[in-house]
């Protein structure tokens, strides 16, 4: 495995990643967008940005106008929007989305689609989730019947992240039942019977329900192969889940540095609070499972790059990892705010609501230690 | 091919060539393990022949320069090199605390005429160590120690009781903290020296523990006198060099909390608990213990390599020891205890019949791991210190 450090460009990446995302407000500018209560729910000039600046393109070959970097360098970018909360969809719209398309996808639709995609004009949103999936990539009820030169697809999906505002979707539906009988179909967004409904979530991301009622497309909207869905499905949700992974080491390296702070300056009983002993074990506590989980992250985004045989544990560990610490961080950096914290005119709560819908994306730390343990045989 | 693979070829056939028959496997008995020294017995004259065939080539301690009995390796090298030994499920030639802790203090630390006295001796596994720093009175607060040291002539003149010594017993020579100042702070008046457990005044008396063995001693000194020249560091400077060692000590207790050469959890969940119809352990709570387990070591073994890449890209090293002793022994004792609770009834045994000589070993394991968050500093003062030192927060 490459060694687990940053390289110079890597460094340069991350710098300017988090550059970009103070510059523009930082957490200020979710709460701004939030209280605006835009369904859209981020900033296209942001997005712009950094399409200019080729993110984007990131994880996509060069010859599709991509930067051809990997997973270590993608983490890099999603940790910088981690810290400063911000909710530009590049998780689902670029490595899911946009990586299922570069994986499953045939010449020519990856022709219409990745240069767009990768220049920011054109944005994709993967629905997948129905209401009753949970975490399982095969429970779906959303149904394609084979109807004359193409398809009829009829289903509900929900918490589609990105959905308000996507040109296209990708929608896995059943053609058949069982493992083999998953179909993922690339549908754009104006298509006939499809509606988006914008959801109202925790974390006030965009998120939204797609209904399909006898949605007609082409044969040539099949993403793969008829009924072999669930194996690139399966590579897509790996890369998303570590950029995830990602989001989340900088989700609680930002609540753990900001409650620090606090324990440094707030006084009581004469003293600063960070004196007291019961404070300063949990703190030193949470610093360890930080630290375990940064690693645990480049070592699954260096797997995953490195094509490696335990790429899959080593996702499924930092996953589980990185949820588990998570939550412990941003409760704890709620407790020892205090009534302060409960607040919503303070920032802390809301990385402890984006914490949970990190917890939850691509499965929790339970669903994690099963699949490991599976993987593993015991 | 890349240098270090080139490498792992010679040590390969070097191991293959030079590793008796018979300690091959036995990477799991305790026995196998050679400290040296002059009055401690190999149990297996192999491990003997081992060793000495390990220091001929610098490999007992391949990291040391080759002046001092080394190899000069690399940490990579090093690494590969014990992953060679581990391959074949052997001891590495030699363990102990001249290995792990005096060794690299001194190469730190150490005159010339000190290193070139002591380490070599180390290498070749011809002198012992034990280490002299708790006192009845100091524990977690070392720094208030009292034994005292006086100096007559070339001479220190030293007065008082050590705790906890491990293997004193078994040791030829000690490197221990005394009080050369009582009357400044508590830390500035304490100085690092070696002394020969030969010399006249020295008093070894073992203590039983809970696990019914007796790896620590108490020791006791009454007029021993050892020259000035076996100072390491400086005169009342020895505070500096005990913390640059106990970070080596926690980087050895911590180091227990990774995976190797040890039981398979995973298997003897599947013996002692069975397994249902899909082949999965037959009791969820265990079978998400393990799981937990397993995934801490992997997390806890990457966060290790991930230090030890950064020191090789030459980041500073910082106070990670305690994250590591903190963990690794946190770990290792959870581990323990799950392994209790894997055998149930059958890890109830002390001695005699009705229990499988690796269920005997289990138990008293299991009773000894429980120093682990106790001895090199307790995890209390481990989290105090990342606390303090990393996280900067106010006393």
């Amino acid at each position: 495995m490459a060694p687990l450090v940053l390289t110079a460009p890597q460094n340069m990446l991350a710098r300017t990643a988090g550059e970009l995302v103070s510059k523009h407000g930082g957490v200020d500018r979710q709460r701004r967008l939030r209280d605006e209560g835009a369904d859209l729910g981020y900033s296209p000039e942001v997005w712009a940005e950094m399409a200019d600046l080729g993110w984007l393109g990131i994880p996509f070959a060069e010859e599709h106008g991509g930067l051809g970097m990997g997973m270590a360098e993608t983490v890099l970018i999603t940790e910088a929007m981690g810290r400063g909360l911000a909710p530009e969809p590049f998780v689902s719209a670029v490595v899911f989305g946009g990586g299922l398309l570069a994986d499953a996808g045939n010449a020519e639709q990856r022709a219409a689609w990745l240069p767009r995609l990768i220049d920011g004009e054109k944005r994709l949103a993967p629905a997948l989730l129905e209401a009753g999936s949970r975490y399982g990539l095969d429970k779906v009820e959303t149904g394609a019947q084979a109807n004359g030169d193409g398809w009829s697809l009829s289903g509900e999906k929900v918490q589609v992240v990105g959905g308000v505002g996507a040109d296209g979707f990708v929608i896995g539906a059943r053609t058949e039942g069982g493992a083999d009988g998953l179909t993922l179909f690339l549908v754009p967004a104006a298509a006939d019977g499809l509606k988006v409904v914008a959801q109202q979530r925790v974390d006030s991301r965009n998120s939204a329900i797609v209904r399909l009622d006898g949605v007609h497309v082409a044969t040539g909207a099949v993403l793969g192969d008829v009924g072999g869905g669930l194996e690139p499905l399966g590579r897509a949700v790996d890369r998303a889940t570590v950029a995830v992974c990602g989001e989340m080491l900088g989700v609680m390296t930002e609540a753990f540095e900001r409650t620090i702070e606090y324990l440094k300056s707030r006084s009581q009983f004469g003293v600063l609070i960070g004196t007291f002993q019961a404070l300063k074990h949990r703190a030193a506590k949470m610093f360890i499972e930080i630290e375990l989980s940064r690693s645990t992250v480049m070592a699954a985004a260096r797997a995953l790059d490195e094509n490696s045989d335990d790429a899959e544990l080593q996702v499924s560990n930092a996953k589980a990892r990185c949820s588990d610490a998570l939550i412990l961080v941003t409760n704890e950096a709620l407790q020892m705010h205090g009534g302060i914290g409960m607040t919503d005119e303070h920032d802390i709560g809301l990385f402890m609501k984006r914490a949970r819908a990190l917890e939850f994306a691509f499965g929790d730390a339970a669903f994690h230690r099963q699949r490991f343990a599976r993987l593993r045989g015991f | 091919m890349s240098d270090l693979s080139v490498f792992r070829e010679e040590a390969r056939a070097w191991v293959e060539g030079n590793a008796p028959e018979f300690l091959r496997g036995k990477a799991a008995d305790p026995n196998a393990w050679a400290a040296g020294g002059r009055k401690a017995p190999f149990v297996y004259p192999e491990s003997r022949d081992w060793l000495l065939a390990a220091a001929d080539r610098g490999f007992s301690v391949p990291t040391w320069p080759e002046e001092y009995g080394g190899a000069g390796l690399s940490r990579d090298e090093a690494a590969v090199l014990h992953e060679e030994i581990g391959r074949l499920a052997l001891p590495l030639p030699l363990t102990g605390f001249g290995y792990s802790m005096i060794g690299p203090t001194l190469l730190d630390h150490g005159t010339e005429g000190q290193k070139a006295e002591h380490l070599p001796k180390i290498a070749r596994g011809e002198i012992r160590w034990c280490q002299g720093y708790s006192e009845p009175n100091a524990g977690s607060d070392l720094a208030s120690l009292a034994t005292s040291a006086v100096r007559d002539g070339d001479f220190y003149v030293i007065n008082g009781q050590k705790i906890w010594t491990s293997g004193a017993d078994q040791a030829d020579w000690i490197f221990m903290l005394v009080r050369t100042n009582p009357d400044v702070k508590k830390q500035r008046g304490i100085t690092f020296i070696l002394v020969d457990m030969a010399s006249p005044g020295v008093e070894v008396r073992p203590i039983r523990l809970i696990s019914g063995a007796s790896p620590f001693c108490e020791t006791f000194f009454h007029d021993v006198r050892t020259p000035v020249h076996q100072v390491i560091g400086e005169v009342n400077g020895g505070w500096t060099v005990a913390k640059a060692l106990l970070g080596h000590e926690r980087t050895s207790i911590g180091g227990m909390g990774r995976g190797g050469a040890r039981t398979s959890l995973p298997d003897l969940a599947r013996d002692y608990v069975g397994v249902d119809e899909l082949g999965r352990i037959d009791d969820p709570t265990i079978r998400e213990r393990v799981t937990q387990c397993e995934m801490d070591a992997m997390s806890y073994g990457l966060t290790i390599r991930r230090h030890g890449d950064g020191l090789e890209a030459g980041h500073k090293p910082g106070p990670e020891s305690s994250m590591f002793k903190y963990y690794g022994t946190e770990l290792n004792m959870r581990r323990e205890e799950l392994m209790l609770s894997i055998r149930g009834p059958q890890a109830l045994g002390w001695e005699g019949e009705g229990f499988e000589p690796a269920e005997l070993t289990q138990t008293r394991n299991w009773l000894r791991s429980r120093a682990n968050s106790i001895e090199g500093g307790t995890s209390e003062i481990q989290l105090n210190i990342i606390a303090k030192r990393v996280l900067g927060l106010p006393d």
